[in-house]
């Protein structure tokens, strides 16, 4: 598998875009999580390609691909995009989380007595609930929440990679997930009464919940 | 040995931490144990597991022509 030959290197190129067209919609996705904007993801993920392409040689196990450049793209947000914009990310005024952020648990909301007459309203509230609505929660977090959710849940890394990669104390990836789980959750339910879903599971409209 | 028996309050605490298998071994079980007989805790953790997995796909995105023909392009020239 190295480069030393010519029909190596055309090996390399084949298999390389191939897996980059196979993983396309992934690493699109990911940046686009991660900036909130098309132009940023494509700026992201052209860059993340390139790179990968001159690291190539250093990666012995073909399998772990996906992984690999998934990590790339993420250490070039994180270590030249972010760092480029207008304001530092890595400090937030006020890191203690008010107790109503931590607290909100949709969970709670739809999961009450009165609701339970229509079955189980929040699975009806999962089916209902648009890709759309889940998109646009994300990209309301401010940065440096989104940037941990990112990592966790769709990276799929333990917090202690997301720790490493971010430049973070553990401690803080956890109480950052924790806060942004519960706006991400708290957005989620408003839009969903907004769009009348919540009602579609359970109780007449006009009837407050929170 | 079997786990140790542990309260809802002490699932749901650890709930998040045990969905991301951030647990060790041992508090993983205890959690698993628990939601064995526990319903009420079962189906909060059902609900954080699909939302989590509906998390996950918001990580893929269709890109627009132009990327992929940029990468093309710029791949053409490796
Ligand atoms: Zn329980």
């Amino acid at each position: 598998m190295r480069r030393d030959g010519m029909v190596d290197v055309r090996n390399d190129r084949q298999f390389f875009q191939s897996e980059v067209m196979r993983l396309m919609d992934r690493l699109y996705g990911t940046a686009l999580r991660l900036t909130g904007n098309s132009a940023d993801a494509e700026d992201i993920v052209a860059e993340a390609v390139a790179r990968a392409w001159e690291a190539l040689p250093a990666l012995r196990d073909r399998q772990a691909f996906g992984g690999w450049i998934q990590r790339i793209l993420t250490n070039v947000y994180v270590s030249e995009w972010r760092r480029r914009r207008a304001r530092p990310m890595t400090e937030l005024p006020n890191e203690s989380v008010p107790d109503g952020e931590l607290e909100f648990s949709l969970f709670r909301r739809l999961h009450q007595p009165f609701l339970l007459w229509w079955g189980t309203p929040e699975h009806a509230f999962l089916n209902k609930l648009l890709r759309r609505d889940i998109e646009r929660a994300f990209d309301a977090l401010p940065e440096p929440y989104r940037a941990v959710m990112v990592l966790v849940e769709i990276n799929g890394w333990s917090y202690s990679e997301t720790a490493e990669c971010l430049g973070l104390p553990i401690g803080t990836v956890r109480s950052r997930l924790a806060r942004a789980r519960g706006l991400l959750q708290r957005a989620l339910w408003s839009w969903a009464k907004e769009a009348g879903v919540s009602a579609a599971a359970g109780p007449a409209p006009g009837r407050r919940l929170s | 040995m079997s786990p140790r028996p542990i309260s809802c309050e002490e699932v749901l605490a650890r709930l998040f931490a045990y969905l991301d298998g951030e647990l060790r071994d041992v508090e993983q079980a205890e959690i698993d144990r628990h939601l064995e007989w526990c319903r009420d805790c079962f189906t909060r953790a059902e609900f954080e597991r699909r939302l989590k997995a509906r998390l996950a796909q918001a990580g893929r995105a269709s890109p627009p022509e132009r990327l992929r023909e940029r990468l093309k392009l710029m791949m053409a020239r490796f």
